[in-house]
This record gives structure tokens, sequence and C-alpha cells, in this order.
């Protein structure tokens, strides 16, 4: 039995026995404490991708705005983790606030009402007319009674702070949060062709790192949160190794969490549905299926994912810092982990994640030393390579991992550990 | 008087400033999308890429300018133009065309442009550096400085020489286009394969044709609009996803597949920026001060950085209301 399992996953065994050698020599060079904390944080990036692989792998949706839902749950997550600010709270500030996000809910149920008038037979024509108009109306209301509440509380109390709550409540809501957007964007787009989704989703990462960057009141904007509260034992209790290890087991416990449950999923008559919707989508709306409920479940979820893990990532750095939230890092490195481990393979996306995450860190101190070779030879026939040398050979970085994107979408689409299709009979 | 000419500088000019950018880089969207199929995510870069190809060649003949009496960068555009559309066709060559052949699904396609915005992006940062740079090598920005003609208008209506040559290019491009789409054979070859690829192809044209044309006018549109961009303020190598988002709201503002609705809707993005950050107090001032209001200082609808936002809730409203777009694009 154990021999037949060894055969038939023979290149799996082989990849992450590969895989495995790589951490330990990692660990062994360059300190056991270095090695977890890249473990953890390719820890992070694999419940991201496991967001990403249910939306492109099991479902075919394209999103490309991963660093918005990413921020998003990292921002929850200061929200409810960070300590209370005392001083916020008991100023006048707070009951102002709560009037203004009173306004805010009020508003936003008017506009939700609104969009319902259809039902008591008005013409959609004049719904949408009064919805315009009522979107315009508590637009500007809100944005007048929160100009003056903002400045104070930036001129007063710095930012509103924490709530001083555990940081896992932060990392369900934080995910919550990210999956409320998705339902938005979902909603719109997901009926029309699939580039829609992708440039809206684009569209809405930028928006949501614009706000988290300029709205200094609540999230202290370029000033940075730090530090966040850790749900394990920190550094100072533990010493570094332990104190990480015991975050990375942490980890570890989420991610065999989402690994059963998306394997579940999987094979279950839902996760059926999905790859049929995706391989043929006439013939799924032919057989009976709600072929865009179906879709929408999925993004919503796999953005719940990406909540989750940017949450987690940035409890781990104990740092928010939404300036530091850039689309090559935090979308497209996770798109290269997705398809190069193999879309719609949770082992596959799995050993991506953990190698390109390796590759990548590992790249930097590379392309600095590339460079730094190609700079001595133009030194000794004589050209003068240009000042900020290094930090173009970070750009290199940026080269590379297109040139993979396109290298493996042609050669190899699949991925390394390809999706196994189920064939009965 | 001087709020209305300061609201010509703030509004009018740079909304038709940036509106004409948006217009050319939506024209090559909207035209690979509609010949193509997909969206393409590169053409920031492309535009960035062109702009670094005339940088390129102004910083080799800094010279050329004087002899016509305009600016060198404008007059090295043509050629920046060539190449970059030779550059096109060859990105096509090497990255879409296989995956094309193999009959993937538009998201591919898609992706496979990430790939490539991504490679141009790293490539010309390797050589040009992140910082932004100048095009103004050897010569300096002219600005006109309009006197108006009444005495209430003590301020100037401000328009520099890129402006200037920026809605001339336009204009002709616009009016080039047409004639070319509606009276030459190859662009009435492209109309079709845009309307039915399958139809075109087996009444004979010549699709390989028509996709390398779609490339050269994308190619030289995009350069066009990089260059005459980045004359006009700074040429930065970080442009790409910032002007990613406009113009695809043009373009699907617009209706997908129309070149005049490419053009109208990167003037409705362009405008609806600039009115959408426009700060209204200035305009309501002098009201202000004859019926004694109590105006707050800054009524700008939207605060600058913000700015992001606006092409964004165009297109979810446009996407909401009428999916086709203005000019009844298609909706594949």
């Amino acid at each position: 039995m154990s021999n037949k399992l060894l055969m038939n996953h023979k290149k799996e065994f082989l990849l992450f026995g590969g895989l495995f050698a790589i951490i330990l020599l990692i660990m062994a060079f360059m300190g056991t404490a270095y090695g977890l904390r890249m473990l953890v944080e390719a820890a992070c990036y694999a419940i991201i991708a496991f967001g990403l692989t249910i939306q492109w792998g099991y479902a075919g949706l394209f999103n490309a705005g991963i660093m918005g839902f990413m921020a998003m749950g990292a921002f929850v997550t200061m929200l409810f983790s960070f300590p209370v600010n005392e001083q916020f709270w008991s100023s006048g500030l707070a009951g102002d606030l709560g009037s203004v996000l009173l306004k805010l809910i009020i508003g936003i149920v008017l506009i939700v009402g609104s969009i319902k008038i259809t039902r008591f037979g008005v013409p959609k024509k004049a719904q949408q007319a009064v919805t315009l108009v009522l979107i315009g109306v508590v637009y500007l209301v809100y944005m007048n009674a929160l100009a003056p509440v903002a400045d104070s509380i930036e001129k007063e109390v710095g930012f509103i702070g924490g709530f001083g709550l555990p940081s896992w409540l932060g990392w369900v809501v934080g995910g919550i949060a990210a999956g409320l957007i998705a339902y938005f964007v979902g909603h719109i787009c997901l009926g029309l062709r699939s580039d829609y989704l992708a440039i809206a989703t684009l569209g809405i990462s930028e928006i949501i790192k614009a706000f988290l960057k300029n709205a200094d009141w609540l999230t202290n904007g370029t000033l940075t949160v730090s530090p966040l509260p850790w749900p394990t034992p920190g550094a100072a209790d533990l010493g570094f190794i332990m104190a990480r290890a015991s975050y990375l087991s942490l980890t570890a416990l989420v991610i065999a969490l989402i690994f059963f449950l998306l394997t579940r999923a999987y094979n279950a008559p839902w996760g059926r549905m999905l790859r049929a919707i995706r391989d043929n989508e006439v013939s799924s709306l032919a057989m009976g299926k709600d072929v865009n409920k179906r879709r929408l479940e999925v993004f919503v979820f796999g953005s719940f994912l990406m909540g989750v893990g940017g949450a987690i990532l940035a409890t781990f750095n104990g740092l928010f810092d939404p300036n530091g939230y850039i689309p090559l890092n935090h979308t497209f490195l996770i798109w290269v982990m997705v398809i190069l481990g193999g879309a719609g393979n949770n082992l596959g996306t799995l050993f991506g994640a953990v190698f390109v995450y390796i590759i990548w860190t590992m790249s930097e101190p590379a392309a600095l030393f590339v460079f730094d070779i190609i700079r001595n030879i133009g030194d000794s026939v004589g050209w003068e390579a240009p000042q900020d040398l290094d930090s173009r050979a970070l750009q290199a970085r940026v080269f590379v991992i297109g040139l993979t994107i396109s290298l493996v979408l042609r050669y190899a689409p699949k991925g390394v550990i390809p999706e196994k299709v189920a064939r009965h009979g | 008087m001087n709020e209305l000419v300061f609201f010509i500088n703030k509004v009018l000019i740079s909304g038709a400033v940036i509106g004409s950018i948006y217009a050319m880089g939506a024209i090559g969207v909207t035209l690979i999308f509609s010949i193509l199929r997909f969206a393409h995510f590169a053409h920031g870069d492309l535009m960035t890429t062109g702009a670094f190809v005339t940088l390129f060649l102004t910083a080799m003949f800094p010279e050329a300018g004087h002899a016509v009496g305009l600016p060198t960068a404008f007059v090295m555009m043509p050629f920046a133009m060539v190449i970059t559309s030779f550059l096109a066709i060859g990105l096509d060559k090497a990255f879409y065309k296989p995956l094309r052949e193999a009959n993937v699904k538009p998201v591919v396609m898609v992706m496979a442009s990430i790939g490539v915005t991504l490679m141009l992006q790293g490539v010309v940062r390797i050589f040009f550096g992140t910082s932004s740079r100048n095009l103004f090598v050897d010569d300096r920005k002219e600005i006109f400085r309009l006197e108006l003609p009444w005495e209430l208008a003590s301020r100037k209506i401000i328009i520099t020489e890129p402006q200037v040559l920026l809605f001339v290019f336009t204009i002709v491009a616009v009016v080039a286009l047409h004639y070319f789409l509606t009276r030459s054979r190859l662009g009435k070859a492209m109309r079709a394969t845009s309307d039915n690829a399958d139809l075109a192809r087996i009444s004979g044209i010549n699709t390989k044709t028509v996709v390398t044309v779609t490339w050269v006018i994308a190619g030289c549109l995009a350069t066009a609009a990089g260059t005459l961009l980045s004359l006009d303020v700074a040429l930065k190598p970080d442009l790409s996803f910032q002007i990613l988002l406009p113009i695809f709201a043009a373009a699907i503002v617009g209706g997908v597949g129309h070149p005049y609705g490419a053009v109208i809707g990167g003037f409705v993005v362009g405008f609806a920026e600039t009115l959408a950050v426009f700060n209204w107090a200035i305009l309501l001032r002098p009201l202000e001060k004859a019926y004694e209001w109590d105006l707050p200082s800054n009524l700008a609808l939207v605060p600058t950085e913000y700015k992001i936002t606006v092409p964004f809730f165009i297109l979810i409203a446009i996407l909401v209301l009428k999916p086709t777009g203005i000019l009844k694009g298609q909706v594949l």
C-alpha cells in the first residue's frame, strides 16, 4: 500500500523532499531564526495562494487585486488587535466619529433601499436615477461630516488606535472584510466577460491602498503602526527561535485546516460543479447550474483567504505599513506561485508558494551580487556604472517575474504538479 | 473673471491634455480588445517604453530640434513610433501568438500581457533607472501666456508648447485613423475582423496582416501618448498601473471596439478627473463675496490623493448601467 502511494506520487515526494533539503540548507547557512522567519512568511503567502488557487484553479476567475485584499485583512487585524488609544476614547471625538458613522449607515441603508424599490413597481430607469442621486447626496453629506472630525482626530490624538482584541479575531474579521469587498466587485463584474473582473480588481486594490495610505485618522497613514501584538508569546519571552517556531506551528495549523477543507470541497459536488463551469460554461448552464452564483461564492471565499493570509502576515511582521503594499510583491508574486506550482492542485500550490517565496527572498542578494560583478567588469573596461545600480539590480527581479509568467504559460501551463483530472469508467 | 481664467487653466486645459492622452491609449486598447479579444494590460508600459525610446533618441541627437524649431523629443517621436511598433509586433510574435495558436481562453492572454508588462517594466528600469527624467535634453519648454482682452482678467491663460503639440497631434491622429478605417481596404478589413473574426477569415481577409496593423497602430499611439505626456510633465518609469485603469475605463465607457468611442471615453474620463479634483470654492468666491455666504475653503468633490477612484467609479457605473458603453460596443 505504502509502496503504491510512493509510486503514484513519486514526483510530489521528490519535489517536497528537494524543498525540505533547500530549507535545511538555508537554516544551516543563514541561521535557524532567519530560516524560521522565511518559513512563516512563506506559510502566509501559501494561505493567500490557496485563495488564488480556488479562484483561478477551481473556477478560472482572474483576480489582479490580491494586494488590496491582503491590505484590507492587515488593516482590520491592526484595528482589532492594536492596543486601545485611551486618549481618543476619553475625548469627545469618539462620539463625533460615532455620529458620522451613524450618518453613513443610514445613507447606505437608504441606497440599498432605493435599489429595492423596483419591487414596488417603480420602473428600472427611475430606480437607477434615484439611486445615483442618493449616492451623490450621501457621499457629499458623509464627506462634509467626516472632514472636521478626521482633522481634529489627527491633530489631537494621532489616530483612533485599535480595539485591543485578540489577533485571531482580527484575522477572521479581516478575511470577512476582504470577502465583503469581493462580493461588491464580483456582484457587478462576474456576469460580464472575464477581463472586466481583472480590470475591476486591479482598480479596487489601488483604491484600497490609496484609502489606507491617506486616511490618517483611521490607519495612521504612512507613519505606519507597530508593534502589532502576537497571538503567541513574543521574542522577549521565548527568544527569537522559539517565538517564531510557535508562530510557525500556529500558521501550519491554519494551513492544515484550510488544506483539509479545500480538498474536501474540491472533491465534493460543489467542487465538481465549479470545474464543470470552468471547463465548459455553456454546458453547465444547460445543466441548470447557477454559474454566476457559484462564481461569486468562490470569488468571495478566495478573497476571504487572501484577507486572512494578509492579516497573519501583518501580525507576524508586527507592522502595518500601507505604503509597503506593491502589486509586484503582493499580487504577481502570488500569481507566479500558483501557476508555477499548479493551479487547481492544492499540493502544487503549497509547493509553489514555499518554493517561489524562498527563491524570491534569495534573489535579492543574488541580484545585488550579479550586478556587483557587472560593476566590477565595467570598472575594468572603463565603463562608469550609474549611481543607483543597486536599486536597478532589484528591478531585474521584476523582469524575471514577468519572464517566468510568460514562460510558464507557454511551456508548462499546468504547473509542476498539475491538477489531476479524475476519470471515471 | 480671474476665477474663470483659473478654471480654464485648471480644468479645461488640463482636462483636455489628460483626456487626449487617455484617448490615444484607449484607441490602442480598444482595437486590441476587439481584434485580438483580450484586455491588454501591458499598454501602460508600452507607453512608458515608447517614451523611453524617444528619450534615448533625443539624447543621441540633441540638436535635431533646432533645425525645425520644435522640441527635439517631438521631432524624434516618429522614429520612436516606428521602433516601438516593431517592438510591439515582436512581443506579439514571442508571447501572444503562440498562446493564440494554442487557442487558450482570453483570460490566459490577459495573464500573458501581465507577464509582458512586468518584463517591459524591468527592462526600462534596469536601463534607465527608477527616477523621473526630463525629455528636454538640450532645449527648454516654451510656455505661452495668453492675455485676455477684458480688464477684469489680470491672470493669463497658460498653455505650454507640448500641450499645443499634443492637441494638434491628437486631432491629426484621430482624423487620419478615421480615414484609414473608413476609406482604406486594410482599415475596412480591420473593422470586419473586429465585428466577426471567423466571418472575416472565410471571406478572404488576411487576419495576420490585420493583427500586425493593429499592433502598429497601438504601438504608435502608445508611443505618442507616452512621449507627449512626458513632455508635458516628466517621464516617470512607474506610470503603468496608474494609467491603466483610466485607459480601460475610457475604452469601456466608449464601447469596446469603437475607436471614436475610445476618444469620447478618454475625454469623459479626463474631464471627470479634473472636474472631480477641482476646488469649486475658487469659482464660487465672487458669489460668496456678493451674497456673504460662508463657504469652506476646499470644495473639491474628491481629494486629489483619491483621484484614482474617479475612473474606477466611472467604470463601475458604466458596467452597472450600460455595459455596452456609449457607442454600443461588444460585451463578449
